[in-house]
């Protein structure tokens, strides 16, 4: 384990997950959580996981985030709140 | 979104490519003992070949390749598959999903025997999961119609 590498990846994360839940628009929402996806994706594969590195960036990356578009499409693409 | 005649290059590119993310996922699948992978993720691949598939072209294009009827027999097949051979090796006198009895009907040893049996466990888990999520998805992007994905 590299504690820089670890605190940049931590960082980001963290700056993708408040950005997501902040952000109005629904779709970029759903593409910063992709980015959060990922970036979870290269945290699990550093800390030696790869198996759930494997399935972070397959299914939380690539499935999760078409479906999540798939689901924006049949509604408004900004929150009112 | 993107409709059939729409542009060349996707269409293209993501017919090239489909074949190879299958082969993937089925690679994915049987080195799942030795490698990271498994039934699950290389289910997931297998499932989202269709998807792009869907995406780049349309829904019938993607609907002529798998029928709705034959999703729901894979959909089920998997399951038959897992609890087959769990419910053979309880029939055979061992406990549920205990490997190493199969090879009383196998040509192999138990040791053998024991990886055949997760592998075939793995092949159920590949099928369920590939054609549940490109069900999700089909129902999902056309509001259950299946007449217009993502419009």
């Amino acid at each position: 384990m590299i504690w820089q590498l670890d605190l940049v990846l931590l960082s980001l994360v963290v700056i993708c997950a408040i950005a997501s839940i902040t952000v109005k628009d629904l779709l970029s929402s759903a593409i910063i959580l992709g980015a959060y996806s990922f970036l979870m994706c290269l945290i699990w594969a550093e800390m030696g996981a790869v198996d759930v590195a494997f399935t972070e960036a397959t299914v939380g990356a690539g499935v999760s985030t078409i479906f999540f578009v798939a689901a924006i499409y049949h509604t408004t693409r900004r929150t009112k709140d | 979104m993107i409709n059939k005649h729409d542009d060349i290059i996707i269409e293209t590119l993501s017919r090239l490519l489909t074949p190879f993310i299958q082969a993937f996922g089925l690679y994915v699948l049987c080195l799942g003992h030795y490698s990271p992978g498994g039934g699950f993720q290389g289910g997931v691949l297998v499932a989202a070949s269709f998807i792009l598939l869907v995406i780049a072209y349309d829904i019938k294009e993607a609907k002529s390749r798998l029928t709705e009827k034959w999703n729901i027999v894979l959909n089920s097949a998997g399951v038959f598959v897992y609890a087959g051979i769990g419910l053979l090796c309880l029939i055979l006198g061992a406990n549920f999903l205990d490997y190493s009895v199969l090879s009383k009907i196998l040509p192999v040893g138990p040791e053998e025997a024991r990886a055949l049996g997760i592998l075939g466990v793995e092949i159920g888990v590949e099928i369920t999961v590939a054609a549940c999520l490109v069900s999700i998805f089909l129902d999902l992007a056309s509001r259950g119609e299946h007449e217009e994905a993502l419009k």
